[in-house]
């Protein structure tokens, strides 16, 4: 009797002992995941500034930034990208310029103003939207949009910084509209019933209430639009003509990404090191843009509360 | 359950997937070396090349056909430059220089042999609804840098030139620009980072003008190749030297100076007529009988 309880109580404990052993084992596992995402973080960072630094140090910062000619194979190459720069900065502003209305707008129907029904069926489309890949809307930018383009404003050809633009403003619409959705979603009830028992109109009540309350929840998705434009290249490459051109509207301009993936392939020496060196340049900015979006929703937080 | 079984589902497609991509490479490379062992003509060692960027697709192309009949052979490539490879023949640090234009009489004073493997021809295209028929070089010059902003100042239509050109870089590019003396000053509308895609731009786009290689746009019939100084782009008149916008790919070597038995070997395939295929399927023409 006694030496069963006796087996039984060690066999106990050698489950405990392997319940125990496969939490740790489960808990090194998930550290090890963790750590994988900033372990791929750092190695890039690393990469990136050890392999863009060379050609910026040959060429010198300030005529690597501020440079505004890029021959990188002529006879005497020049490595100016402030064309590049510029043009991804105004292309960027432009599609935000142009998507953020139209997505708040939007967010703002799926939110409060559709019925249930219909706004089922629209955010389906939209979470489609995010899925199309790039190429494709490269594709229709191409095929229709630049034709578009030239009949309309009566130019010889219609890739330029303008149909780069509007490509941009079609692809980060889901996820301003999505982000921006959920955030007003989320908005108490009660602030928009108050708002409406003092006697405000329905509208007055989504601008002058629901949408400062959700206001860090837009900024976040509005910043994610514009993560998603400075880093799109494959559909910009296809409207936009990829010329070195200092950025005019209905000109052939070149964005920081695609003066990487346009000159790669064939690229040597120098030239392919100044490639680097732009892709450092991208890198900044996105990383200026996440610290960016940090701030403001910290701020937001803080603020609401 | 059903989440269970949906995710049971996709790691056993996943590891099907997985096992059958492990399956077709391990068959590929017992294929390959298959083939090496069978025809291996005893030759090993290491043949380097170094020059022209434009020469990438053809040398690529002949020493992928080289290695694989001669499995103990490397042939390595270095995309310099035609300058820097001729110089690497006089210095000795390469075995076979490669350069996409002809020696100068200085470079052959210092020893230098030319070999010419493929004539690249370049054709220089229009819209099929462009009335333009045929442009002179120099006219093709101003069209490229801007000179020329109107078609109706060559013969056609009152309506502004659109230059399409490739990506700095581009043999393509290097090439047009070399022969026809536009090179840095041309005033594109659009770089396109392919062949198919100048001539898409150029087949949707009536004001349009641009360069490809002759092979890409020989059968094409959604572009009009214009004549040059009055002579037609084609494999022949660029054999014969009437179409002017061609230059020669040539092989560097240095007289006097035996090459190794294994570079020798690489020498002779690509210049006998053997290759001329490879060399055509690399969009250039070949000069072997």
């Amino acid at each position: 009797m006694k030496a069963k309880q006796k087996s039984n109580e060690s066999l106990q404990r050698l489950r405990r002992r392997i319940r125990a052993a496969s939490e740790l084992v489960m808990n090194i596992f998930f550290f090890l995941c963790g750590i994988l995402a900033i372990g791929c973080v750092a190695l890039i960072s690393v990469y990136m500034i050890l392999s863009g630094i060379p050609a910026i140090r040959e060429i010198g910062l300030g005529e690597f930034l501020l440079g505004k000619v890029w021959a990188s194979t002529a006879s005497e190459p020049k490595f100016g990208i402030l064309p590049f720069i510029l043009t991804s900065i105004y292309g960027t502003v432009g599609a935000t310029l142009i998507g953020v209305p139209i997505g708040l707008m939007t967010a703002v129907f799926l939110a409060k103003i559709a019925p249930r029904r219909l706004a089922d069926k629209i955010r389906p489309a939209v979470d489609l939207l995010a899925g199309i890949p790039s190429v494709v809307y490269g594709l229709i930018g191409v095929s229709v949009l630049v034709p578009f383009i030239a009949a309309v404003f009566d130019l010889p050809k219609g890739t330029s910084l303008f149909a780069a633009i509007l490509v941009l403003s079609v692809m980060i619409l889901p996820s301003i509209i999505s982000v921006s959705e959920t955030a007003l979603s989320a908005v108490p009830p009660e602030y928009e019933e108050a708002s409406l028992a003092l006697g405000a109109t329905q509208i007055e009540t989504i601008f002058k209430v629901s949408i400062p309350a959700a206001k860090s929840g837009i900024a976040a998705g509005v910043v994610l639009g514009i993560g998603r434009a400075i880093g799109e290249a494959m559909a910009v490459m296809m409207v936009a003509g990829n010329v070195a051109n200092m950025p005019s509207l209905f000109g052939s301009v070149t964005f920081l990404t695609t003066a990487i993936s346009k000159e790669m392939s064939y690229s040597s020496g120098l030239q392919r090191q100044a490639l680097f060196s732009i892709a450092l340049v991208l890198f900044l900015f996105i990383m200026l843009i996440n610290v960016l979006l940090n701030i403001l929703l910290k701020k937001n937080a803080k603020g609401g509360r | 359950m059903k989440k269970l079984i949906s995710l049971g589902l996709v790691l056993t497609f996943a590891a099907a997937m997985l096992v059958g991509c492990g399956g077709s490479d391990s068959s590929t490379a017992g294929g390959s070396s298959a083939a090496g062992n069978s025809s291996a003509a005893g030759l090993s060692g290491t043949v380097g090349t170094n020059g022209s960027t434009s020469m990438e697709s053809v040398i690529g192309g002949l020493s992928e056909a080289f290695m694989g009949s001669n499995s103990g052979v490397t042939v390595s490539y270095d995309p310099t430059g035609s300058g820097t490879g001729i110089q690497a023949v006089i210095d000795g640090t390469t075995d076979i220089g490669l350069s996409s234009r002809a020696l100068k009489d200085e470079e052959k004073a210092e020893g230098l042999v030319e070999t010419t493997v493929a004539l690249d021809g370049i054709a220089i295209i229009v819209n099929k609804d462009n009335p333009v028929e045929n442009l002179t070089l120099e006219q093709i010059a101003g069209l490229a840098t801007g000179e020329i902003a109107n078609w109706s100042e060559v013969g056609g239509n009152d309506a502004e030139v659109v230059m399409e050109g490739r990506e700095a870089g581009s043999g393509t590019r290097d090439g047009f620009e070399s022969i026809v003396g536009v090179e840095d000053v041309c005033k594109y509308a659009n770089e396109s980072t392919s062949t198919g895609a100048v001539i898409a731009n150029v087949s949707s786009n009536v004001n349009a003008i641009g360069y490809a290689s002759l092979s890409a746009v020989e059968n094409d019939e959604t572009v009009k190749a214009v004549t040059v100084d009055g002579v037609a782009p084609s494999e022949e008149t660029v054999l014969d030297g009437s179409y002017k916008i061609q230059r020669p790919f040539v092989f560097v070597t240095k007289d006097g100076t035996a090459l190794s038995e294994a570079a020798q070997a690489f020498f002779d395939f690509a210049t006998s007529a053997d290759a001329n295929d490879i060399i055509r399927g690399a969009g250039a023409v070949p000069v072997a009988e």
